[in-house]
């Protein structure tokens, strides 16, 4: 079974063709059958393959390459179109096409009555197929094409709802902004192949470990500049701005898109690559100290949003932080593990926001919210689960995949306080800011009337991710082959104890805060330095500012300042020349049809003349 | 009788049927009114033809023959359709003048 594996990204992209050609015309319900359907089908077959490849597993073989055909060859470089599954691709395959089914089923409800619904998921159906390439390629240059793919759906997803320009201005943000990330993955790859001589990942790993010395500057440049292209799309410090405004997107692709899947493709490359990582140990803590300080500033942003999403947004920044931090000390099944169980629980978060923001009838400030626990008891108890998650309280997912992260910070070589501090901190702003959202959500002075929109489509998926993100924590992911060793922290009991503690402090205190109100949070925020600070959270640390100011003002002023070139010239007079020729001519056409006869009479005699003395 | 046919050379004829093609383009030319130029047009065809005729006496073929029938059949084709075209520019503007009849001009 385990050769049916190209069909595993094959069918969506058939359900993408039937849905674009079928050119809008094609009713709701047969175009959520094939939206929804052909990844459910991609989910039947991943299954199937991955229970060949674990009896595969099992008699010690540990990999699965399937060559389709040879992609390109130029001299002595091939690229083929080849599919690699490993332990890991094993496991992002099964994220991308289960959750991917759920939260299209979900999205065949919450899309209802929308006038491009087959658009829609035509888009989602590309983008899982992207998606798949991108985990299942077994060279550079196809993971590069699936994660442009990914990039170029996250952008027609964003922008979905065009006909608001605030929403194409989204999509356009996020796009330019990963493409910085990626023209640097772009240099790292280029800078590969001319060091090494291939694209192919297992080749590289092997080759690398034998030709280059630890530290050395090819091992610096190459990681630094494929670690652009991951902090771009995994939005990480400092390329993390376009994620929060992605939420101008349908809640669906917040959910597939901007939490579960592509933002996690940086974490994957970093891990996929972690041999190149370990050649060069400077940029590998880098990678971690990123982690750490995003994980911090999202949090606090989190903390002072007021809208439902974007609060989601920065958690999911944060969240990511975290992997980076895992990859960072060298815990890479700790980051591909937080990566699975945040794919859970946020996607279930995100959903339930969803189902939230239709009960409100699309509002999505929760300071209009507020005392809906009992207008929405079902968006009320998977809300709670998704949050209990991502706080990581025993014995949820999130607490067994963060807490690996915590204790592999201290505890290995590459670790430190510092990392771990940072870490610690984070988990309890993480407690802090997500309690505070659902305080706010549903508990709190009720002040609009919600009605819970139900249905097998919205309530079916989130009841199954509640699940996964409850239970997802005994999950054993198999990816010691390819990390080679799993890591077993002992951390004393101390620690553990503050792992443990410091969450439910976190909770706590958004419990005196936005419950009890011990202490007033608006007056703090609305006063002098409170104030400044609020602001300044709210602005994550004022990024969007500092970029505008130092790179889109220059920018647009250097624009303008060139709008009249040399180039441009040399177009406009090349229209210019052609009008004026055109009034010359234009004084042949008299109307006269004598005169025409008579020029065309002329000519005749001409061209024979010609012919006869010549 | 037996008077044996004599022979027209081949220059007599296609000196004729010069003269034809230039008396049809002086009246292509000089014409003001539409029907005349289109009766002038005719002649041209009819020279056209006349030099096929002649061209295939002259070497004993029927292609020329045949190609005159074409002619006959286009020309007929052609002053249906122009007397058509001629009737609907005289309803709309009055008047078949050339001169006066110039709105398609650049």
């Amino acid at each position: 079974m385990i050769d049916l594996l190209w069909l595993v990204p094959t069918i969506p992209v058939i359900g993408f063709l039937i849905l674009t050609f079928s050119c809008g015309k094609l009713p709701e319900i047969p175009a959520g059958i094939i939206g929804a359907g052909s990844i459910g089908l991609s989910f039947l077959v991943a299954v199937l393959a991955g229970l060949d490849f674990m009896s595969m597993s099992e008699a010690g073989i540990h990999s699965y390459s399937q060559n389709l055909w040879t992609w390109m060859a130029v001299g002595s470089f091939e690229a083929g179109f080849t599919l690699y599954l490993d332990g890991v691709s094993l496991v992002m395959m099964f994220i991308i096409t289960g959750i991917g089914f759920l939260i299209h089923v979900y999205a065949t409800g919450y899309m209802h009555d929308d006038p491009s619904f087959a658009r829609f998921f035509a888009y989602m159906n590309l983008f899982v197929a992207a998606m798949l390439i991108l985990v299942l390629a077994d060279n550079l240059l196809l993971l590069f094409m699936g994660w442009e793919g990914v990039g170029l759906c996250s952008y027609l997803l964003i922008g979905f709802w065009f006909k608001d320009p605030y929403n194409g201005y989204c999509a356009r943000k996020a796009f330019v902004v990963t493409r910085v990330g990626d023209a640097s993955m772009a240099l790292g790859l280029f800078l590969l192949f001319a060091s090494l001589g291939t694209l192919n990942i297992q080749e590289l790993m092997v080759l690398a470990e034998e030709e280059w010395v630890i530290g050395s500057g090819i091992a610096v440049a190459v990681t630094l500049l494929l670690l652009g292209g991951a902090v771009g799309k995994s939005a990480q410090l400092p390329l993390q701005t376009w994620l929060p405004d992605a939420m101008a997107g349908p809640t669906p692709i917040s959910a597939l898109i901007h939490a579960a899947t592509m933002v996690t493709a940086g974490v994957y490359l970093i891990a996929r690559t972690h041999v190149l990582y370990e050649l060069a140990p400077s940029v590998q803590y880098l990678v971690g100290v990123i982690g750490m300080i995003t994980l911090l500033m999202a949090g606090f942003t989190a903390l002072v949003q007021n809208d439902i999403k974007k609060v989601l947004a920065f958690s999911t920044v944060s969240q990511i932080g975290y992997m980076f931090l895992a990859l960072g000390v060298g815990a890479y099944s700790s980051a591909i593990f937080h990566l699975m169980t945040h794919a859970f629980f946020k996607a279930l978060l995100f959903l339930t926001a969803g189902s939230i923001i239709l009960a409100m009838h699309h509002e999505q400030d929760i300071f209009k919210m507020g005392g809906l626990r009992k207008d929405l008891p079902w968006s009320h108890a998977l809300f709670l689960i998704g949050t209990i998650a991502l706080v990581a309280i025993f014995p949820t997912s999130g607490f067994w995949s963060k807490e690996e992260i915590l204790a592999s910070a201290l505890t290995n070589e590459h670790g430190g306080y510092l990392l771990w501090l940072g870490g610690v901190a984070g988990a309890f702003m993480t407690g802090l800011y997500s309690f505070r959202l659902y305080f706010l959500v549903f508990f709190g002075k009720k002040t609009h009337d919600g009605h819970e929109v139900m249905g097998w489509h919205l309530q079916g998926p989130l009841v199954a991710l509640a699940v996964l993100s409850l239970i997802g924590g005994f999950i054993h992911i198999p990816v010691e082959e390819v990390f080679h060793g799993h890591e077993e922290h002992h951390v004393s009991l101390f620690y553990q104890a503050i792992m443990i503690g410091l969450p439910l402090l976190g909770v706590l205190c958004a419990y005196l805060i936005f419950i009890k109100q011990k202490v007033d949070f608006e007056k703090l925020a609305g006063s002098g330095f409170g104030a400044k600070l609020h602001r300044f959270f709210y602005t994550q640390w004022g990024m969007d500012w500092l970029y505008d100011r130092v790179i889109v003002f220059p920018y647009v002023g250097l624009a303008k300042l060139n709008k009249k070139d040399f180039i441009d010239s040399l177009y406009n007079g090349t229209a210019s020349l052609t009008r004026y020729l055109h009034s010359v001519v234009i004084e042949t056409q008299t109307g006269q049809i004598r005169w025409y006869t008579m020029t065309m009479a002329l000519g005749v005699l001409l061209v024979i003349s010609i012919g006869v003395f010549a | 009788m037996t008077v044996m046919m004599q022979e027209i050379p081949l220059e007599h004829g296609l000196i004729l049927a010069t003269i034809l093609f230039l008396l049809g383009l002086v009246g292509v030319l000089t014409r003001r009114n539409l029907i005349f130029v289109l009766m002038s047009l005719e002649i041209m065809l009819n020279a056209a033809g006349l030099a096929f005729v002649i061209g295939a006496s002259r070497w004993g073929e029927a292609d020329g023959q045949v190609m005159f029938l074409m002619i006959l059949s286009l020309a007929a084709a052609e002053v249906a359709i122009g007397l058509g075209l001629v009737l609907q520019l005289f309803n709309k503007h009055k008047t078949l003048d050339l001169n006066t009849l110039n709105k398609m001009r650049g």
